[in-house]
């Protein structure tokens, strides 16, 4: 693990001296800032019994959609189809080195984009100048969620980049696997099989792996270790698939 | 890793690709402070063999060892032991040659103290000074190959794996790679693939040339005239009856003197002839005396012929097409 610093701060760098990484946080923050005004204009039409904060991340998907594709897509595929993924893996770097550095600037990238939508907050403090519009808990709550379920959705963009060197499919292939994850489970729970007694167990499963129940106790200040071994774990499989994507690649190549 | 341990070792070395064969039974060994080049047409299996030897591909059979080190079982060992340039050279584009040079060098560890003095010396030894603070996706091709080799040499390692390191250079450029790849014999081994005959001729001590997978030829590039041709050869330019006088006035002069190939006549009446001999001593002076003396040829100008290094490739090459196709069509005996 000597290298995972060198190249995590190698491709946070490259993030940061990157021109698109800034048109992306431009638009990313023009949309969500949309979003965001979106829910004010509709607590200023009439007195909602949620927190501005819950509903602002009931929309976290909309976001996760565009963003964790755009931002993972390049990072193995790029580097496959220019070669250098060969340079780099005749370094004495080891593929889990590579992946692990690459899975972190994402996720860094990721983060810092979310946190940067904690300004809309700061703003609507700072006009409504009252504390109470404001409510902490569910906000903490709602970072804490996007946090956490960001691992997993970082990860699994990894795994679609470390299996192609076309970004386009990565891309998509990101957006398909995210898109299971989130509507995919949500659907299936509202599958009236399930209701049967003989699919509780399957019922119960997907129940857990529901993302809107986990951003419900979220923003409701329960933090659920179940829910946190969900994301870490669903994380670290998905990374150790990555890993075996590039080796596999490499061994079939 | 033991001194007396040759530089590279391989030993029956086969890979095949989802049943094609790329590389079949290759064996050879490099000794330290060598420089090999590399020689096959396109396919031959040259990067292939390449990219085993850094520990990139896994070989589906066969030994290699670099520096006494088994690549297959100890890959992370090898890296350290290896600088490699593979294929096209591949760069980030949107880096700066020091800044990139300065990540590489993390990553193959070298001490962060003499890190920047390396550079700078590697940096020199390029002549990339004046580029350092470009941008390398705007580099010329010739700088970009130049930063390949640089970062192939920054760590100091024993061996140096180049894929066709001159590949896209205009002469002056070649020049100086082929200067900078002659700076560092003896002080690392060197192997070196190319197509272009005559560079590989003028750096390296030993050619390797493969063919279809299989080592057709190996030595030096004096070694591998003798031995692919056989015989001396003789330009010869001549007017007169070389149909029928000539050869009986060749025979005369030495027993084994035959006619290979004879040109069409140019407007004085001059053909151009190859002459082949068995043997090896110089036949010019005595062929010479004969013929002008005989009044029934006018010579314009005899040479012995040095087969350039292309003849041979083309020539061993071939041979390496023959055996593949007996080998294929006579009966499995094994």
């Amino acid at each position: 693990m000597k290298h995972f610093t060198t190249i995590l701060s190698h491709e946070i760098r490259m993030l940061l001296v990157s021109a698109s990484t800034y048109i992306a946080a431009v638009l990313f923050l023009a949309v969500m800032g949309f979003i965001f005004s979106g829910v004010l204009e509709n607590y200023s039409a009439a007195a909602q019994e949620t927190s501005p904060a819950a509903v602002f991340f009931q929309l976290f998907w909309l976001p996760v959609f565009f963003m964790v594709p755009l931002l993972t897509m390049k990072c193995l595929a790029e580097e496959r189809r220019l070669g250098t993924l060969e340079t780099l893996l005749t370094a004495p770097v080891s593929s889990t080195e590579v992946v692990l550095g690459k899975y972190f600037a994402a996720y860094f990238l990721y983060m810092l984009l979310w946190v940067s939508t904690g300004g809309f907050f700061y703003i609507l403090n700072h006009f409504a100048g009252d504390a109470r519009f404001l409510d902490i808990g569910p906000l903490v709550g709602g970072y804490l969620f996007i946090a956490v379920s960001g691992l997993l959705y970082v990860a699994v963009g990894v795994f679609a980049s470390s299996l192609t060197r076309n970004q386009a499919v990565a891309g998509i292939f990101a957006f398909v696997l995210v898109f299971a994850l989130i509507i995919g489970l949500r659907f299936l729970g509202t599958v009236e099989v399930l209701n049967l007694e003989s699919m509780k167990p399957l019922r119960a499963a997907i129940d857990y792996a529901n993302a809107f129940n986990h951003l419900d106790d979220f923003t409701s200040g329960i933090v659920d270790t179940r829910q946190l071994l969900f994301y870490v774990s669903g994380s670290v499989l998905a990374l150790i698939f990555s890993i075996l994507g590039v080796e596999a690649k490499l061994i079939h190549s | 890793m033991s001194v007396e341990s040759p530089a590279i070792e391989v030993r029956d070395l086969v890979k095949t690709y989802s049943g094609h064969t790329a590389v079949s039974k290759i064996s050879f060994t490099v000794a330290r402070g060598e420089i090999l080049g590399f020689l096959g047409p396109n396919g031959a299996g040259k990067s292939t063999t390449m990219r085993i030897l850094t520990g990139y591909l896994p070989a589906t059979d066969g030994e290699v060892n670099v520096c006494g080190v088994p690549v297959a079982s100890r890959s992370e060992e090898i890296k350290k032991l290896i600088g490699y340039m593979p294929e096209n050279n591949p760069l980030p584009d949107d880096m700066r040659v020091a800044e990139y040079l300065s990540y590489r060098g993390r990553l193959k560890e070298i001490p962060r103290r003499k890190l920047s003095p390396r550079l700078d010396e590697v940096l020199e030894l390029c002549d990339l000074t004046r580029v350092r603070h470009r941008i390398i996706g705007k580099l010329s091709k010739g700088f970009r190959q130049r930063v390949g080799i640089a970062e192939a040499i920054l760590a100091e390692p024993p061996v140096i794996i180049m894929d066709e390191p001159t590949i896209g250079l205009d002469p002056h450029q070649i020049l100086i790679v082929r200067d900078l790849i002659a700076s560092l014999r003896g002080r690392m081994t060197v192997i070196i693939s190319s197509h272009i005959l005559p560079e590989i001729e003028m750096t390296c001590d030993r050619v390797l040339i493969i063919n279809q997978g299989r080592v057709v030829a190996t030595g030096t590039p004096a070694d591998l005239r003798r031995e692919v041709f056989g015989q001396a050869r003789y330009n010869l330019e001549i007017a007169g009856d070389t149909t029928a006088a000539l050869p009986s006035a060749l025979t005369a002069i030495e027993p084994t003197l035959h006619i290979l190939t004879t040109g069409e006549p140019d407007a004085a009446g001059f053909k151009k002839l190859t002459l082949g001999s068995t043997r090896d001593d110089d036949l010019g002076e005595v062929m010479l005396r004969a013929l002008s003396s005989d009044s029934r040829f006018r010579i314009r100008s005899l040479a012995r012929s040095q087969p350039s290094l292309e003849d041979v490739f083309l020539a061993a090459t071939r041979r390496g097409w023959e055996t593949v196709a007996a080998a294929a069509t006579a009966p499995k005996s094994k």
